[in-house]
């Protein structure tokens, strides 16, 4: 007889709730905006039997947003999840140790370097999105991780924390040399992608950002037995026969992968990746992998999704900026976590 | 037949800072046989626990060879190796939101798929190794809410989950207060006895491995290894020579240390049972030799028991005093030895 923990909450009905929920703010998103459509006006829009007008704004704008949206904030959630897990640290996320500043440098070399130095850049001021920039953004972003990590075997986990943050302010001292000497348009393109948004990613580019996105949340997937090991410590994993080099610079290629990309197409979009895994973890009340990997994606798409409604503020004109949106929600959910658990090394696996 | 754990000519030691290699101990010739409990003792900062890496294969020898199941550690692949050999780490105590049957459920990684999905075997299993250190009822409750003793059960049933012949625990019995200690020892041994597994376990609780153990290993400060059964170490006078130093003696009569008395007094003790030995330490500890009620000393006490009452009749050469406790009797000796030094 196998003793079943009474105090859990039922995993299968929470996971039903959360991906109602998904769908719902989803929706949502595709209805509310500048413009509000009702259900009936979107699935015209779907079908073709709609107004021109609204199927215009449903295909062109609304789902490739809303579907950003979701691949995003799932993206970013499972980097950060994996982060977690593997620096044994409830604050690790992509951004606090440095993706983010590496994608900035990437972002802002093409940008602000290259761009003036003739570097033809097909689609004009219109950048973030662009291949170039993705590439540039995941590359720093992985340049930065792998510094981290050939740290992380030397120095204690609360050092390389710090090292990270910072690494991230030395290469963000780098990009305002950069933004000294450049051009008020060029500085201009590099705000606009550096205040982050979901509404970049045109049907054109989905196949790439899809692509990168799904293959890194699913080959995560796979990691769930060795993750649950390494929570324990590397030495605890390792006698339990987890080839744990090779579990560690899989799961940071897979989060450099997934955050590298969404930080290219979308710009930097913080506080998703630290808030979402723990928002899971209160949740669910457990920090296996096989529960806490789904559970995040789904979690993150959800914030994400949420974030995109406030940033499009229904009833303005205008928006907000993503990340400023993102932090505000993000900031309080960690605060809550803390107090809560009274100890985040609690509350983390 | 079989030996779970053979090393031949091994040396093991680390890498420390700037390259320089420091060997903890070389030409180790190791044998740990089927069903056998055996303890690794040494002083503090000997290098146990590098000891017990490096047979686990966590951490590689500076030479010689270690063999498990008759098979080269070095040649098993990491699963190999986890279906051969479990070990216990005192720095990995399980933290944050698993409950305990998921700890315990890790043990089975080895076996179970790339999902790690438990099937009826592990199951079974799992619930065996529970049960087997007495942490059924923890199952269910959150790692994090459990004391040092249940975490360590959990942590030992995590092991034993991990089915395999060979156990290596490294100062499992650390953060546990006496009854825990013991117990400890107890469900160790009789796992080792009706299970035939063998278990290795580094510890610095003397006296409870000289009482549990079928061996033990001591470690010296030298890097040399003495094994042998416990009583004929203790006889032979390697555990002195191990744990030497100038705050302690063994005392091989009572199978136990002793610090090293400051003052030169001797006291003659005449009493016996419970209320002897307690007496006799009471005394060792303030600093006083104590000899047999036959000996020649100017300062003697005599233990008098009436009906389950206990009083101490002290005689030194100018007086004679009754206590009725062993506080008094402290107090007294102390008080006398205080004037005498201001005569």
């Amino acid at each position: 007889m196998t003793p079943k923990p009474n105090s859990k909450p039922p995993t299968a009905l929470l996971f039903l709730v959360l991906g109602i929920g998904v769908l719902a703010l989803f929706l949502a998103n595709v209805c509310l905006g500048s413009a509000t459509l009702s259900l009936g006006d979107v699935w015209g829009a779907l079908t073709g039997k709609g107004s021109s007008i609204s199927s215009q704004i449903v295909i062109d704008f609304r789902l490739p947003r809303a579907l950003t949206a979701l691949l995003a904030g799932a993206a970013l959630a499972v980097s950060g999840l994996l982060m977690q897990t593997i620096f044994r640290n409830p604050l690790a996320d992509p951004f606090v140790l440095g993706v983010n500043s590496g994608a900035s440098l990437g972002v802002a070399i093409v940008l602000l370097v290259l761009a003036p130095a003739g570097v033809s850049l097909t689609q004009g001021l219109e950048l973030s999105g662009h291949l170039l920039v993705v590439i540039a953004a995941t590359g720093g972003a992985a340049v930065v991780l792998g510094i981290v990590l050939s740290f992380a075997q030397r120095v204690d986990v609360m050092s390389l924390l710090i090292l990270g943050l910072m690494l991230s302010y030395a290469v963000g001292a780098v990009v305002s040399v950069l933004m000294f000497y450049s051009m008020a348009e060029r500085l201009q393109s590099f705000f606009a992608w550096s205040y982050g948004t979901f509404g970049n990613v045109a049907w054109s580019h989905m196949r790439v950002f899809g692509a990168c996105v799904s293959a890194g949340a699913l080959a995560s997937l796979f990691l769930c037995k060795p993750l649950d090991a390494m929570l324990m410590g590397e030495r605890f994993a390792e006698s339990l026969g987890t080839r744990v080099k090779r579990v560690r610079i899989l799961s940071l290629g897979l989060a450099s992968l997934m955050a590298g990309t969404v930080t290219g197409f979308c710009g930097p979009i913080g506080f998703l990746g630290i808030a979402a895994p723990h928002l899971c973890r209160y949740l669910f009340k457990t920090a296996q992998h096989k529960v806490l990997i789904p559970a995040s994606l789904l979690g993150g798409a959800g914030i994400a999704l949420a974030a995109d409604l406030v940033a499009k503020a229904p009833g303005f004109d205008g928006a907000l900026p993503l990340n400023a949106v993102t932090a505000l929600v993000g900031a309080p959910v960690i605060i809550v976590a803390l107090i809560r658990q009274r100890n985040l090394r609690k509350a983390f696996g | 037949m079989r030996v779970p754990l053979e090393a031949i000519g091994l040396s093991v030691g680390y890498t420390a800072k700037g390259g320089q290699v420091r060997v903890v101990a070389s030409g180790l010739d190791l044998k740990l046989a089927a069903g056998e409990f055996v303890c690794l003792l040494g002083p503090n900062g000997v290098g146990k626990s590098t000891l017990i890496r490096s047979l686990s294969g966590m951490q590689k020898p500076l030479g010689g060879r270690i063999r498990i199941a008759d098979t080269e550690i070095g040649s098993m692949s990491p699963k190999e190796k986890a279906r051969s050999v479990s070990v216990v780490l005192t720095d990995s105590l399980p933290q944050g939101m698993f409950d305990a049957y998921s700890v315990v459920a890790l043990g089975r990684h080895p076996h179970t798929g790339w999902t790690g999905s438990l099937g009826q075997e592990d199951r079974a299993r799992i619930d065996w190794a529970l049960q087997a250190v007495g942490a059924t009822e923890l199952a269910p409750r959150q790692v994090s809410e459990l004391s040092d003793g249940e975490r360590q059960k959990v942590m030992i049933a995590r092991a034993l989950a991990q089915e395999t012949n060979l156990i290596l625990l490294d100062e499992p019995t650390a953060f546990l207060d006496l009854p825990r200690r013991v117990e400890l020892m107890r469900t160790l041994r009789d796992l080792a006895r009706v299970q035939g597994l063998s278990i290795l376990l580094s510890t610095h609780d003397l006296d409870l491995a000289l009482r549990s153990a079928d061996k033990l290993w001591l470690l010296g400060n030298d890097g040399s290894l003495t094994t042998g059964m416990p009583e004929a170490l203790a006889l032979g006078g390697s555990i002195a020579r191990t744990f030497a130093s100038r705050e302690v003696d063994w005392d091989s009569e009572q199978g136990a240390f002793r610090m090293h008395s400051h003052s030169c007094a001797s006291v003659a003790l005449d009493g016996r049972g419970a209320a002897e030995v307690w007496t006799r330490r009471a005394l060792a500890r303030i600093g006083y030799e104590v000899l047999s009620a036959e000996s020649a000393s100017k300062l003697r006490i005599r233990i008098l028991e009436m009906e389950g009452d206990v009083a101490w009749e002290i005689a030194a050469s100018e007086e004679t005093k009754r206590v009725a406790t062993l506080e008094e009797l402290v107090g007294f000796l102390l008080g006398r030895e205080h004037k005498e030094e201001n005569r």
